[in-house]
C-alpha cells in the first residue's frame, strides 16, 4: 500500500511493506464488507407506511450467530496479523545481525549529527568522520548504528528504510539496518523535541564502494 | 401523562423562583449543571476548532499570515497543535459526553429528582470552570502557551532550559489536574446515583445503555487515572522544584512518565468512547423502532473492553525504547481489543435487520457514528500490528486514525446526542432541515480532511511540523495540504448552521412534546424540559428500555413505566 508513496530501500524494508499489505487487504476486505451490509440494512428496512418492525430479541442462540460467528472471524483474521506482525518485529527490532561498520547517531536540540568510521573501518579512532546533518553509508552493508540523546527525546527516522526508534537522554540504543540501493533521502525526528523540532532535517546519501571510499578519502 | 405534567407545576411551583445566580450559576440541578458543561465544552470546541483552522492555515500556506491571526511562529505552531489536542480530549470531549450528558440524563433516566450529590456535583463544574480558565490563562503567559504536545514528555515538558517555557507547562499540567479532580468528583457521583436511585423496578438489565456506558466509563476513569496523577506531581515537582523522577542526569528516567501517561491515556480513549456508543444505542432503537439487539451482549462486551484497555498502554511506545520483547505482548492485547469494539459495531447493525427506520437528524448523526468509526477501528490494526507500527509511529496515518475515533465520538456523538435530546433539555424543536444541511456538509468535509491525511501518514510524513519546507520527499505534497485544509474550512463554515440552529430553536423553535420521538425511556414521560425534581410522581419501572414494536401491543413503543395490563384491569 506504501509503495505507492514512498520508495522502499532498506532491507527490511520490503518486509515492513509486505505485513502492510496484509493487513491493508484484510482490513479493508472487512472495512467494505461492513459498510455494505450496513448501507443495505439502511435501505431494505427504510419505514414503510403500515409497515410495523420486527421484535427480535436478540438473545436467542439462532439471532446471536449472526455476530459471534463474525466475531470469531476477527479474532482469526487478528491471529493471522499478529503472526505476521511479530514475525517482522522480531526480524527488525528484535535480531541483530553481524556489522559491517557501525555509524553512532545522536540528536540534540535541533540537529542530527553523525559519527562514522573512517578509513580503518573502527568507530572510535582518531580518523573518525563526524558530521551534522548528513549521513553517509555504504550500499549492501550491514550497519549497526548507536543512537544517543543529548537533552530531550528525539526519534530517529528514515522513512525510505521504514526505521525509526526513539532516542533517549542517558541511554545508548542500538539497532540496525542495510541499505540495498543508492540515493539521498530524508532523514526525521520523528518525536516532538521543541521550538526547532520542525527544522531538525537531516540527509541520508547511500553510497557505491568506490563512492563512499573516495568520501571518505575527502574527509580524512 | 398530561396530569402529571400538571401536578409536576403545582407541587414545585412555590418553592421554584430563584434568583438569577442562584439558577444559573449556582445550582445544584441535575440539568442545569449538565447545560453549564455543555455550554463550556462547545465554547472550548470553537476554541479547539478555531486552533486548528490557525495551523492548518499555517501548513497549507506556511509562512504567510493566517487571516485573523497573523503570522505563525514554530513556536506558536507547537503551541496550537498542543492544546488542541488538550482542548478537544479534556475540555471537549469529557465535559459533553460524560459530564453534560451523564448529569442531564443519569437521573432523568433511572427516575430519580437528582444525583445523590448535588453539591459535589456543583463542585464539580466549578473545578472544571477553574481548570478551563486556568489552560485559557496558560496560552498568554510569558514564553507562549504549552507546546510540549499533549502527551506532555518529559525532559522537553520538565526542564525550562529545553522548552524555552518557564510558566505554561506548569500552568498546562495544573489545568489537567484540576480537570481530573473535577472528574473524579462527578465520576463518584454517577457511580453512586446508578447503584442506588434506581426507580422502582428497575434491575441492571433494564438500565439505558447510556447509563451503563457513562457510568462503566467512570469506573474506568477513576480507575486508570490514579496513576497519572502520581506521574503528574513527580512531573511538577521535577519542573518546580528541580527533582530528578524523569531527569536522566539525576537518575530518573523519561520513559517512566510514558507509562504513567498511557496507562491513562489509552483507557480514556474507551473513557469517551463508551459514553459516545451510548447515545448511538439510544438513538438506533428509537429511530429503527426495533429493541436493541442482544442488550447482555453489549453490555459485557463493553465491559470486557474496558479491562482489556488497561492492558494494551504500551502500545503507544513500541519504538519509545522499552525492552523491544515487550511491544510482542502489547501487540497481542491491542489487537484482541478490536474483537469486543467490532462486536459492538455488529451489535448495532443487526439491531437495523427488520426495523422501520426514519432518518431523522439523530438517527443521521447515529448511523454516522458506526459508518466513520468503522474506518478509525480498523486504522488502528495497521498501528497495533508492531511490525507496521515500527513506520506509521508517530506520522500523520497515526493522526487521521484517531482523528476518525475521536471525531466520532467527541463531535458526531455530541451532535447525535445533542439533537435527539434537544427537545428534553430546552422544551423546543430544532429545525429538522438545516439538521440535514449541517449533517450532510460536516460528515462529506471531514472525510475529505482526513483521508487526504492517510495519504500524506503513508508517504512518511511526520507530525508535529510547522512546515515541511526542510524535507524534499514531504514538500512536494502540499496540494494534497492544501486540499485538507480546504475542507476544514468548509466543514468549520457549516457549523455556523448548527449555531444558528441551536440558538433559534432555543428560543424560537415549535414547543416540544412530551415524548417527540416516540421513546420508551423514562425521560420522555416527563415535561420538556423538566422541572426541578423531575418527577411528579416518581415513576415505576416495568420492562427494558427497549420494548419498540413488541407484538402484542398496538403502539409501536412500550414506556418503561407503564403498569402491565393485568395490574390496572
Amino acid at each position: 500500500m506504501i509503495e505507492r508513496y514512498i520508495e522502499a530501500v532498506s532491507s527490511y524494508a520490503g518486509d515492513i511493506d509486505g505485513l502492510i499489505n496484509l493487513v491493508h487487504v484484510i482490513v479493508m476486505t472487512w472495512f467494505f464488507a461492513v459498510q455494505a451490509i450496513f448501507f443495505w440494512l439502511i435501505f431494505k428496512f427504510k419505514a414503510k407506511d403500515g409497515v410495523k418492525a420486527q421484535y427480535i430479541t436478540g438473545e436467542e442462540k439462532y439471532q446471536k450467530k449472526w455476530i459471534t460467528i463474525p466475531h470469531y472471524m476477527v479474532l482469526v483474521f487478528d491471529l493471522v496479523i499478529l503472526v505476521a506482525a511479530i514475525r517482522v518485529w522480531v526480524h527488525v527490532k528484535q535480531t541483530l545481525p553481524e556489522a559491517d561498520a557501525v555509524v553512532e547517531v545522536t540528536g540534540q536540540q535541533w540537529a542530527w549529527s553523525f559519527n562514522h568510521p573512517g578509513a580503518d573501518g573502527e568507530i572510535g579512532t582518531d580518523d573518525d568522520i563526524e558530521t551534522v546533518d548528513e549521513l553517509h553509508v555504504e550500499v549492501d552493508k550491514t550497519y549497526h548504528f548507536i543512537l544517543r540523546a543529548h537533552d530531550v527525546l528525539h526519534s530517529f527516522s528514515v522513512p525510505v528504510f521504514r526505521l525509526k526508534q526513539d532516542t533517549i537522554p542517558g541511554r545508548e540504543i542500538t539497532g540496525w539496518f542495510k541499505a540495498e540501493s543508492t540515493g539521498t533521502y530524508d532523514i526525521q525526528c520523528a518525536e516532538m523535541c521543541g521550538v526547532g523540532h520542525g527544522v531538525m532535517y537531516g540527509r541520508v546519501v547511500i553510497e557505491t564502494a568506490e563512492e563512499h571510499a573516495a568520501w571518505i578519502a575527502s574527509n580524512q | 401523562m398530561m396530569s402529571q405534567t400538571e401536578s409536576a407545576d403545582a407541587h414545585h411551583g412555590e418553592h421554584h423562583e430563584e434568583g438569577f445566580v442562584k439558577k444559573y450559576l449556582w445550582s445544584t440541578d441535575h440539568k442545569m449543571i449538565a447545560k453549564q458543561y455543555l455550554f463550556t465544552g462547545c465554547a472550548m470546541a470553537l476554541i479547539g476548532g478555531w486552533m486548528a483552522y490557525v495551523f492548518r492555515m499555517q501548513l497549507a500556506f506556511p509562512g504567510e499570515a493566517v487571516p485573523g491571526y497573523g503570522l505563525v511562529s514554530s513556536a506558536e505552531y507547537n503551541s496550537l497543535v498542543t492544546n488542541h489536542g488538550s482542548i478537544m480530549i479534556f475540555w471537549v470531549a469529557m465535559p459533553v459526553l460524560i459530564a453534560a450528558f451523564g448529569n442531564f440524563l443519569i437521573p432523568l433516566m433511572i427516575g430519580c429528582d437528582d444525583m445523590v450529590f448535588p453539591r459535589i456535583n456543583r463542585l464539580s463544574y466549578q473545578v472544571f470552570l477553574l481548570s478551563a480558565i486556568m489552560l485559557l490563562f496558560s496560552l498568554f503567559v510569558q514564553g507562549g502557551g504549552f507546546g510540549g504536545a499533549w502527551t506532555s514528555y518529559p525532559p522537553l515538558s520538565s526542564e525550562a532550559q529545553f522548552s524555552l517555557q518557564p510558566l505554561a507547562p506548569s500552568l498546562w499540567l495544573g489545568a489537567v489536574a484540576l480537570e481530573f479532580v473535577a472528574f473524579l468528583l462527578g465520576g463518584i457521583n454517577f457511580i453512586v446515583t446508578l447503584m442506588n436511585s434506581r426507580a422502582p423496578g428497575m434491575k441492571m438489565y433494564d438500565i439505558p445503555m447510556v447509563i451503563w456506558m457513562i457510568v462503566l466509563a467512570s469506573i474506568i476513569f477513576m480507575a486508570s487515572v490514579g496513576p497519572l496523577i502520581a506521574g503528574a506531581i513527580m512531573l511538577l515537582f521535577d519542573q518546580l522544584v528541580g527533582t530528578s523522577f524523569f531527569d536522566p542526569n539525576g537518575g530518573g528516567d523519561p520513559i517512566l512518565w510514558q507509562h504513567l501517561f498511557w496507562f491513562f491515556g489509552h483507557p480514556e480513549v474507551y473513557v469517551v468512547l463508551l459514553p459516545a456508543l451510548g447515545i448511538v444505542a439510544e438513538i438506533i432503537p428509537v429511530f429503527a423502532r426495533k429493541k436493541l439487539f442482544a442488550y447482555k451482549t453489549i453490555l459485557y462486551t463493553a465491559m470486557a473492553t474496558g479491562i482489556i484497555s488497561f492492558f494494551v498502554w504500551a502500545h503507544h511506545q513500541f519504538i519509545a525504547g522499552i525492552d523491544p520483547r515487550m511491544a510482542n505482548v502489547f501487540t497481542v492485547t491491542t489487537l484482541i481489543i478490536s474483537v469486543p469494539i467490532a462486536e459492538m459495531l455488529f451489535v448495532f447493525i443487526a439491531t437495523l435487520w427488520g426495523g422501520s427506520i426514519r432518518l431523522t437528524t439523530p438517527m443521521l448523526w447515529a448511523l454516522a457514528f458506526i459508518a466513520e468509526f468503522l474506518l478509525g477501528g480498523v486504522t488502528g490494526i495497521y498501528l497495533g500490528a508492531s511490525g507496521a507500527d515500527i513506520y506509521f509511529h508517530d506520522t500523520y496515518f497515526v493522526l487521521a486514525h484517531f482523528h476518525y475515533t475521536f471525531f466520532p465520538i467527541a463531535i458526531i456523538g455530541t451532535f447525535a446526542g445533542v439533537t435527539y435530546w434537544f427537545p428534553k433539555m430546552f422544551g423546543r424543536m430544532m429545525n429538522a432541515t438545516l439538521g440535514k444541511i449541517h449533517f450532510w456538509g460536516t460528515i462529506i468535509a471531514f472525510n475529505f480532511i482526513f483521508i487526504p491525511l492517510f495519504m500524506l501518514g503513508a508517504a512518511g510524513q511526520h507530525r508535529r511540523i510547522y512546515s515541511y519546507e526542510l524535507f524534499p520527499e514531504l514538500a512536494e505534497m502540499q496540494d494534497i495540504r492544501v486540499f485538507a485544509t480546504k475542507a476544514l474550512l468548509v466543514m468549520l463554515a457549516f457549523q455556523a448552521v448548527f449555531l444558528f440552529n441551536f440558538f433559534r430553536s432555543l428560543f424560537w423553535g415549535e414547543k416540544a412534546p412530551v415524548n417527540p420521538w416516540r421513546s420508551s425511556t423514562l425521560e420522555w414521560t416527563v415535561p420538556s424540559p423538566p422541572p426541578h425534581g423531575n418527577f411528579a410522581v416518581m415513576p415505576t419501572v416495568y420492562r427494558g428500555p427497549y420494548e419498540y414494536s413488541h407484538p402484542d401491543r398496538e403502539e409501536d413503543f412500550w414506556p418503561q413505566d407503564e403498569a402491565p395490563k393485568k395490574l390496572t384491569d
